[in-house]
């Protein structure tokens, strides 16, 4: 049913975590983060502490969802990349293997084509890691760590 | 589907709220975001027109506490309930782990709650999911209005599946917590299912 559960290990998440951190750099960005294409949060990076990470990977996934849709209406397959610039802030926007989406803010202090440069090289990368991640989730044999909780667990979750 | 994260050691889920326009979904949300911790909740994002009628969705995202070691996050959404908005429904829709169906008692909206429904299980379809397969529970809004049907006339209409039900009156908060509670449950018994 739908997309296949999303599952994130540590392994994985350190390879993508050194990707993110690289692109931060090489791209001179301020924020880089990736998010799912249903708004999940998946790892993040550079000055995020002042940020609404949560409502920006949503508002991301909306985006992209919405651009999805009207590609569909002109027969085209998608539209992977975006780009918004603010007086001060611009967003480059990059879908990843059609699974999630690659974000970068940057300012000034950088350029468009630097960016895609990076965006460019971070995805073919990413894409490698994704596509390995999705492998070991459909391996067969591996539980849910949810198969073993009670419904005692979850009523316990409700008592307020 | 749900986001199961062994790094940070978090699952996230996603509900939607779904219904005909003006029933009281956006209400649902802001009634809970007023009455949730801070620390519980991050920011509640509407994407709505200057007349406050949601554009393409409106969004909350809620913590609920840990199990088993797990911190348990849900994504609340809305679809704007408007019929020429259908496009928008269908991306919302996308990855959803739970529903609520959320109705409006009034007897002139009878036709609309009926389409809505409709709306639902045809736009669910078109994205590979069967709403009776899916964890669904059903809110009769607005029940302190006048002109409005009884429950077991809504019941009929609206949930010949007999799914968790609840009477709502979400402005003033009657029945929001109990509906929202009665779905995360329903999601948590079916990831505990391995869905």
């Amino acid at each position: 049913m739908g997309d296949p559960q999303m599952v994130m290990y540590e392994e994985e998440f350190n390879q993508i975590q050194t990707v993110v951190d690289r692109l931060l750099k090489e791209a001179n960005s301020k924020v880089v983060f990736i998010v799912d294409k249903n708004g999940q949060l998946i790892a993040a990076s550079g000055e995020i502490d002042n940020l609404d990470t949560t409502s920006l990977a949503s508002l991301t996934a909306g985006n992209i969802a919405a651009t999805g849709g009207m590609a569909k209406l002109l027969k085209e397959n998608e539209f992977a990349t975006q780009f918004h610039e603010g007086e001060n802030a611009n967003i480059h926007i990059q879908l990843v293997g059609n699974r999630v989406i690659l974000v970068v803010i940057f300012d000034s202090k950088s350029s468009l084509g630097l960016v895609r440069l990076r965006v460019k090289r971070a995805c073919d990368e990413l894409n490698v890691i994704f596509e390995a991640l999705l492998r070991k989730v459909n391996t067969p044999g591996r539980d849910s760590p949810f198969a073993e909780i009670t419904d005692e667990d979850i009523d316990n979750l409700f008592n307020d | 589907m749900s986001f199961i994260n062994y790094m940070a050691r978090e699952i996230n889920c996603k509900i939607v709220y779904y219904g005909p326009g003006l029933c009281g979904k956006t209400t649902n949300l802001q009634y809970i975001y007023e009455r949730t911790n801070p620390e519980a909740k991050g920011k509640m994002i509407s994407l709505a027109t200057e007349t406050e009628r949601t554009l393409f969705f409106d969004f909350l995202p809620l913590s609920l506490g840990e199990i088993r070691g797990f911190k348990t996050r849900f994504h609340l959404y809305t679809v704007p309930g408007q019929v020429f908005y259908d496009a928008s429904r269908k991306l919302i829709l996308k990855g959803v782990d739970g529903v609520v169906f959320v109705a409006d008692s009034q007897i002139g909206r009878i036709e609309a709650n009926i389409e809505s429904l409709e709306n639902l299980r045809t736009n669910l379809a078109e994205q590979g999911y069967a709403l009776d397969k899916l964890p669904y529970v059903v809110q009769y809004n607005k029940r302190d209005l006048p002109e409005i049907a009884s429950v077991e006339e809504l019941r009929q209409l609206l949930n010949p599946t007999q799914v968790p039900d609840f009477e709502g009156v979400a402005r003033t908060g009657i029945g929001v917590f109990d509906t929202l509670k009665a779905v995360a449950k329903l999601v948590l018994t079916e990831l505990k299912r391995g869905g």
